[in-house]
């Protein structure tokens, strides 16, 4: 330690190269998000308000995705499917889908939670001022079980950000692998963990501090 | 279904490797991080800090991230760590800062109601802390801590990136040399399924029973 | 009944007691004699409770004194001016002012008897056999004799109280603090939780206890206590502060009592 040498000069030539890497991971977070919700949202519908037989094929789902690695998960979809049917996709693609499928089994929780705790006494306002019960699903029980998730949905969307990292398993080149990519070409490990560290980080918080304003200007003491 | 059975030794040698990983991390990181979470919620100001803002910072980065800079971060000081304990380290520092926030959350539900009430019976500080806080704490404790037991056997997973041939990575070879794939991934998912579902299930159970 | 004792079982002098800059209490006397029921009553945000909490040093009071039996509750006096008393000093002193809680605030972990158990071992050096003992027979005194093992959560909302007093009671402390018992219950469920309190005062028992039971400190208390803005403005016997009250404050205040509108 004592007689290293930093050279930060080398690792910023590549600064690009993690900004695309920060950049990919984001869009990684944002497509999982979107789509995961989407999965959870329906999922946490159908298992309250569905057909009775729907519910143990969700259990099933859940607690399958829930208790197995993401990586494997990763893998599973990215070398194992593609072995078996006739179907090809992209590394990127391959783990967009299974991320979302992984975050939709924690979603599913967390938004049915929410949905059983919007009071009943507010359905009810609502069927009172003649809402149908799509009305009462949109305009009453999704907005308030939305804003008494809320809490919850930002330290899962974090984590999903912070998952992506996991992408560089199938060498897709988001921030993980961009930083792994420059070391194996600088050497310069200590300097490219210096700088990709705090990105990680800044990201992380600055996520978590805009989920923040947003509970506290959305959020439902429950 | 030969496969199978040629490679279930393989692959239950992964499975173990798995489990030992597991069970380090965890062991490891109960004995640091229960001490460190109850100074966070008791200790005086300059020990909280450090540990809060350890624990922040372990939380802001990925998993991954700390494994390699462990692995191939840490050599550049000196510390130059096998694959195997490099990954236990790494792992350990991330489910300590976990164990910290869990403690903490443990002992932070506790009403302070529950303190007067021991107080106004007499109770000495030490008193207070093993008959009534800790137990209490420890009911709030068990269930999110058995649930992240499950996050630790998932994340060990990630110590096959590192060369550590757990069973991800026996997978993966047993994959390398068979060319088959799926049922082998499934075989695999089964066999962490086997081992965290009951898990689960017991995290539920005690958080239904204790809060 | 008419003048404090002599030797005062609690003598309150001047204490004062502010949170950030609101003075809540701005200067309380009070004695209380061995086996007195004092009531303390007035309006919402008086400083009830906070009087009531400085007297186990719940609350730490800022100046003036507390002295149970001539004890300093919180501080002693040393050679460089006053100190706040150790952990275990406190302990010793707040067994002989046991607390009743509005919200209970048993135990959850522990049985109803180990509820009551647990302070008797610890604080009054029972064995645990002799304090099961006590337990027992105070739980079957108050109604709970088939209740010694169950949970708190398995108890209804009087019954949790009639723990909560038994745990305290059974500590036989000097005096026994008690701040609006029934007030987190339900309607039906006071009465058996105030019949156990009355028969605690017939046995001679010193308690301090804040009420908005009016009817109820009328039938119980030696004297009534009415505090407002943390003063106390009217310290007598409950027929004087209820019958015929010439303090404007006190009877807007009682007004507000439905239960006590009674034509005479
Ligand atoms: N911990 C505290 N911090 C700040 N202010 C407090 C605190 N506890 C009490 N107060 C304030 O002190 C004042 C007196 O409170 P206290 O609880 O003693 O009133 P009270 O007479 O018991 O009222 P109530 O009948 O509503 O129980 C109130 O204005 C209250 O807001
Ligand atoms: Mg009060």
């Amino acid at each position: 330690m004592m007689n290293y040498h930093f050279n930060f000069a080398i690792v910023w030539r590549y600064a690009g190269k993690l900004f695309d890497g920060l950049l990919l991971s984001l869009e990684l977070a944002a497509a999982t998000v979107a789509i995961g919700m989407a999965i959870g949202l329906v999922l946490a519908l159908a298992e309250l308000d569905g057909p009775r037989w729907l519910k143990p094929l969700i259990r099933a789902y859940v607690e399958f995705v829930r208790n197995v690695p993401l990586l494997l998960l990763v893998y599973l979809v990215f070398y194992g499917v593609p072995s078996a049917i006739d179907l090809q996709y992209d590394a990127t693609t391959s783990f967009v889908a299974t991320l979302a499928i992984y975050a939709g089994a924690y979603l599913v929780e967390i938004l049915r939670a929410g949905l059983e705790a919007v009071p009943k006494g507010l359905i009810e306002a609502g069927k009172a001022i003649g809402l149908t019960p799509l009305g009462v699903l949109v305009h009453v029980r999704l907005p308030t079980a939305l804003r008494i998730a809320l809490p919850s949905l930002s330290n899962t969307y974090v984590a999903l950000f912070k998952d992506t990292s996991i992408a560089s398993a199938i060498a897709v080149p988001e921030l993980a692998y961009s930083m792994r990519w420059i070391e194996t070409q600088t050497f310069r490990t200590v300097e490219v963990y210096l700088i990709a560290t705090p990105i990680y980080l800044l990201t992380s918080y600055a996520m978590l501090l805009l989920l923040r304003l947003a509970e506290r200007r959305y959020a439902i003491a429950r | 279904m030969a496969l199978f059975f040629q490679t279930l030794p393989f692959l239950l040698d992964g499975l173990l490797t798995t489990l030992l990983v597991s069970v380090s991390v965890v062991v490891l990181s109960l004995a640091i991080g229960i001490p460190l979470g109850c100074m966070l919620v008791f200790g005086p100001l300059w020990a909280r800090l450090p540990i809060r803002l350890y624990a922040d910072f372990v939380r802001g980065v990925p998993i991954l991230v700390l494994l390699y800079f462990v692995y191939y971060g840490l050599p550049v000081i000196a510390v130059n760590l096998p694959s195997l304990p490099a990954a236990v380290v790494a792992l350990t520092a991330f489910k300590t800062a976990q164990i910290i926030e869990i403690a903490r959350g443990a002992f932070q539900s506790i009403p302070v109601d529950q303190m007067e009430a021991a107080k106004s019976i007499g109770l000495t500080l030490p008193d207070r802390f093993v008959h009534v806080l800790a137990p209490q704490a420890v009911r709030r404790f068990l269930p999110p801590f058995v649930n992240s037991v499950v996050d630790t056997v998932k994340g060990s997973s990630l110590v096959s990136l590192l060369g550590v041939v757990d069973l991800m990575l026996s997978l993966q070879q047993v994959i390398g040399r068979t060319h088959i794939a799926l049922p082998l991934y499934g075989i695999g998912a089964l066999m962490y399924f086997a081992i965290n579902f009951p898990l689960s299930a017991l995290s539920r159970r005690l958080e239904k029973r204790f809060i | 009944m008419t003048a404090a004792p002599a030797e005062p079982v609690i003598r309150i002098a001047g204490i004062t007691k502010s949170f950030g800059s609101h003075q809540v209490l701005k200067g309380i006397d009070l004695a209380v004699g061995k086996g007195e029921v004092v009531a303390i009553i007035g309006p919402s945000g008086s400083g009830k409770t906070t009087l009531l909490r400085c007297i186990n040093f719940l609350e730490e009071y800022d100046g003036g004194s507390v002295r149970i039996d001539g004890v300093e509750v919180g501080y002693k006096d040393t050679a460089d001016g006053r100190r706040r008393r150790s952990d275990r000093e406190l302990a010793r002193i707040r067994v002989e002012a046991a607390m009743v809680f509005q919200q209970f605030n048993l135990f959850p972990h522990l049985t109803a008897a180990q509820n009551v158990m647990l302070g008797l071992v610890k604080s009054r050096g029972k064995s645990k056999g002799e304090a099961r003992q006590i337990a027992e027979k105070w739980l079957t005194r108050v109604g709970l004799a088939a209740k010694f093992d169950a949970l708190p959560s398995q108890l209804s909302g009087g019954q949790q109280q009639r723990v909560g007093i038994t745990r305290a009671v059974a500590m036989e402390p000097k005096v026994l603090l008690l701040d609006e018992i029934t007030s987190a219950l339900d309607p039906e469920l006071v009465g058996e939780v105030l019949a156990v309190v009355q028969e605690l005062a017939a046995e001679g028992r010193t308690m301090i206890l804040v009420t908005h039971e009016m009817a109820f400190a009328r039938e119980v208390a030696d004297r009534v206590v009415f505090t407002d803005q943390g003063r106390i403005v009217i310290d007598a016997p409950p027929a004087t502060v209820f019958d015929d009250q010439p303090n404007e404050r006190l009877r807007s205040f009682l007004s507000r009592f439905a239960a006590f509108h009674r034509p005479r």
